[in-house]
């Protein structure tokens, strides 16, 4: 009997489901519900209002923006691209070398801008969340309006061409030749959308 | 004798599933490993293959973590339990048939996940990127994460079956207490953490991939490393481990605090800090109960001192618990608010991930192989265990110093960032430490292609063609 805790039962049912459901529950549910009272914006709600941004585009990019967003900036197209450019995101792991958070320390306020909340996360578009693990290239939470459309499409197609010591890769998928493509209107689209739900301060 | 030396050809191990893991593990290991050098190119701006799509460096980057995490530890693993499990159980597993299932299953599966990636349908999860039909650019053609569940729960009832038929009605050796844990633990936490974001936003979301992330390691990779260092090393030591209260002592601090420390990924995030605290109390905890495990093999080593300079799998497995030390007392010091404020988002953390991952269960992979292959081809040894001495100074020397360039790296931003320098100022003083870094790894591949090429030598030469049989240096059978 004194040999209980060396017999698969109570190892199985105590270290293996026990000890994990107790984790499951102080780290994540508790956790979870401290933050439940937030509220949630879908991403329908949030392509309510076009961004001038995206209006940009279809001005600037007029052939390319009617053969892939037909109508016009529209709210219904502007939120398939802010949709497709997080989807985007997601498949080429941008979020691996950016981070999608401000934190409280390291002058990061000063560097990239207010600092990040858990209210400003709750919405579809942080549904995954993509706050990122590691810093190659800067923060993004706070890229809305920082570069101009002009600025984005060249970097997309040739990083070095604007930014001569970064390391990002080049997108050439994300265009007709030199012309953004679907994936390339989107992915502006999403970058000039990061961090315009935070008030500017 | 070792029990293994005793048994090679029992029939109630599966050979042939042995040899096939630890077959398919290293070829694995060769792609993974390609697509980490790789990925270290494009951060020299030396990538080769700018502007294809498929081979996009983001997209190459997953597939050297999830290949080395799913392709190489899970089937070495799988591989090294078909030899241990029948041993310490008195008990075939549950069938052969489910054996060759799993095999071909998995390996399906480990390919249809590479597909999956490469064509951009990875999943925002880190190290669960592995496609998934519920993310939002997920595809139903890519449903790799719920195939992945079934997976596990096959290979669950595959080894659970002896474990549970064996260890109901009598107590289990220390290797089983780990090996029980794992199968059930690894289910969990990847239905957690694959599932869970997809339908939370936010800091929720966040604190459940942080509990993913750490579990991985702590509640599959670890367990079932240690559980195979309590098999190999006294089998091969020939005297059992030192102590077996500090035994019990390690097993229940690792089971109770590994799982509540996930949150501790995502410092000075959104994350509630209540959280963040305990996540930070429960790290340092768990590292005093690592640090009696250590205690535990090194004392056992009293009386065979001798033992890592003359057996090859011994050396590899002690120098890797110096290095799962090292990275756990880093650890310890670097979850703290104060070092996060300057490690987080850094190259440091780059370095900690490869000391843990190839420093400590590529090293024991690497052993236990050192020791199986010859057993499982029925020879009596390696086709020149001399090149073993030549793999193990590639690989340490290569590990140690990227691991240094990378740490030093990551002060180096994280001390810039802070000083407000420009971003550009930040790449450009690293920039000889990446290419010092892409060295050192093709140092760790050359070491493993040295030893692949050791292993097809023993394969297809026959024995008497050896070289330099009889060598008491890297010797795996003595």
């Amino acid at each position: 009997m004194e040999k209980i805790v060396e017999r698969f039962q109570f190892i199985f049912l105590v270290a293996g489901i026990g000890f994990f459901v107790l984790a499951f529950f102080v780290s994540g549910i508790v956790t979870v519900n401290a933050i439940s009272d937030l509220p949630y914006t879908s991403l329908d709600e949030m392509a309510q209002d076009v961004s001038p941004y995206f209006t940009a585009l279809a001005r600037q990019y007029p052939d390319q923006f009617e053969k892939y967003y037909p109508g016009g900036p529209t709210s219904e197209n502007y939120r398939e691209a802010l949709n497709l450019g997080r989807n985007v995101y997601i498949g080429e792991a941008c979020w691996h070398c950016h981070t999608q958070q401000v934190r409280p320390v390291a002058n990061e306020d000063v560097r990239f801008g207010p600092v990040s909340t858990a209210a400003e996360q709750q919405n579809e578009l942080m549904m995954p969340q993509l706050m990122g693990t590691r810093r190659v290239g800067p923060d993004l939470s706070r890229e809305s309006g920082f570069r101009s459309n002009d600025w984005h499409v060249a970097h997309f197609y040739n990083p070095r061409a604007v930014s001569p010591v970064s390391v990002m890769p080049r997108y050439t998928w994300f265009f007709d030749g030199r012309d953004p493509n679907k994936k390339g209107i989107a992915i502006v689209t999403y970058m000039q959308w990061l961090g315009s739900n935070v008030e500017q301060q | 004798m070792s029990v293994a030396v005793q048994s090679p050809q029992k029939p109630f191990i599966n050979i042939g599933l042995v040899r096939s893991h630890i077959i398919i593990g290293f070829v694995f290991l060769v792609v993974s490993m390609l697509g980490g050098i790789l990925y270290s190119l494009q951060l020299n701006n030396l990538y080769p293959f700018v502007g294809i799509e498929l081979l996009s460096p983001g997209r190459i980057r997953m597939v050297h973590t999830n290949g080395v995490a799913y392709g190489f530890i899970v089937n070495v693993f799988l591989g090294a339990l078909y030899w241990v499990v029948p041993r310490l159980t008195k008990r075939r597993v549950l069938s052969d048939l489910l054996g060759w299932l799993i095999f071909w299953v998995y390996l399906f599966i480990v390919l249809w996940a590479v597909v999956g990636i490469l064509t951009g349908h990875a999943q925002a999860v880190e190290w669960g990127e592995t496609p998934n039909m519920f993310s939002p650019n997920g595809s139903i053609l890519f449903p790799i994460d719920t195939l992945v569940m079934v997976g596990l729960t096959l290979i669950a009832i595959q080894f659970l079956t002896p474990i549970f038929q064996f260890g109901s009605k009598q107590p289990m050796y220390v290797s089983l207490w780990y090996f029980s844990v794992a199968f059930i633990w690894v289910i969990l936490t990847y239905a957690m953490g694959n599932y869970l974001p997809e339908f939370i936003p936010g800091a929720g979301g966040a604190t459940f991939v942080g509990l993913y992330i750490h579990d991985l390691v702590g509640l599959l990779v670890t367990p079932l490393g240690w559980g195979m260092m309590y098999y190999f090393v006294p089998s091969l030591l020939k005297k059992p481990i030192w102590s077996h209260a500090v035994s019990l002592l390690g097993f229940w601090g690792l089971a109770f605090f590994y799982p509540l420390q996930g949150v501790h990924h995502f410092i000075y995030s959104t994350i509630p800090m209540f959280a963040q605290f305990g996540a930070v109390v429960s790290t340092v905890a768990i590292e005093v109960m690592v640090v009696t495990v250590f205690i535990n093999f090194f004392m056992t080593l009293r009386g065979r001192e001798i033992a890592p300079v003359t057996n090859m799998p011994i050396r590899w497995f002690y120098t890797g618990m110096i290095f799962y030390v090292v990275t756990c007392i880093q650890c310890a010091v670097h979850v703290q608010f104060w070092a996060q404020e300057f490690v987080h988002f850094t190259d440091w953390v780059v370095g900690h991930a490869h000391l843990i991952m190839f420093g400590t269960f590529g090293f024991w992979l690497i052993g236990i192989t050192t020791d199986l292959w010859p057993r499982v081809l029925g020879k009596k040894n390696w086709w020149a265990p001399v090149l073993h001495e030549s793999v193990f100074w590639m690989c340490t020397i290569g590990l140690a110093s990227m691991f240094i360039g990378l740490t030093s790296a990551g002060l180096v931003e994280g001390f810039l960032w802070k000083g407000l320098a420009p971003w550009e100022v930040s790449l450009q003083s690293v920039r000889l430490i990446w290419l010092f870094r892409t060295a050192t790894g093709l140092l760790m591949f050359a070491g493993v292609l040295l030893f692949i090429f050791n292993m097809i030598m023993t394969a297809i030469s026959p024995e008497q063609e050896h070289v330099g049989v009889g060598s008491v240096v890297a010797s795996p059978v003595k």
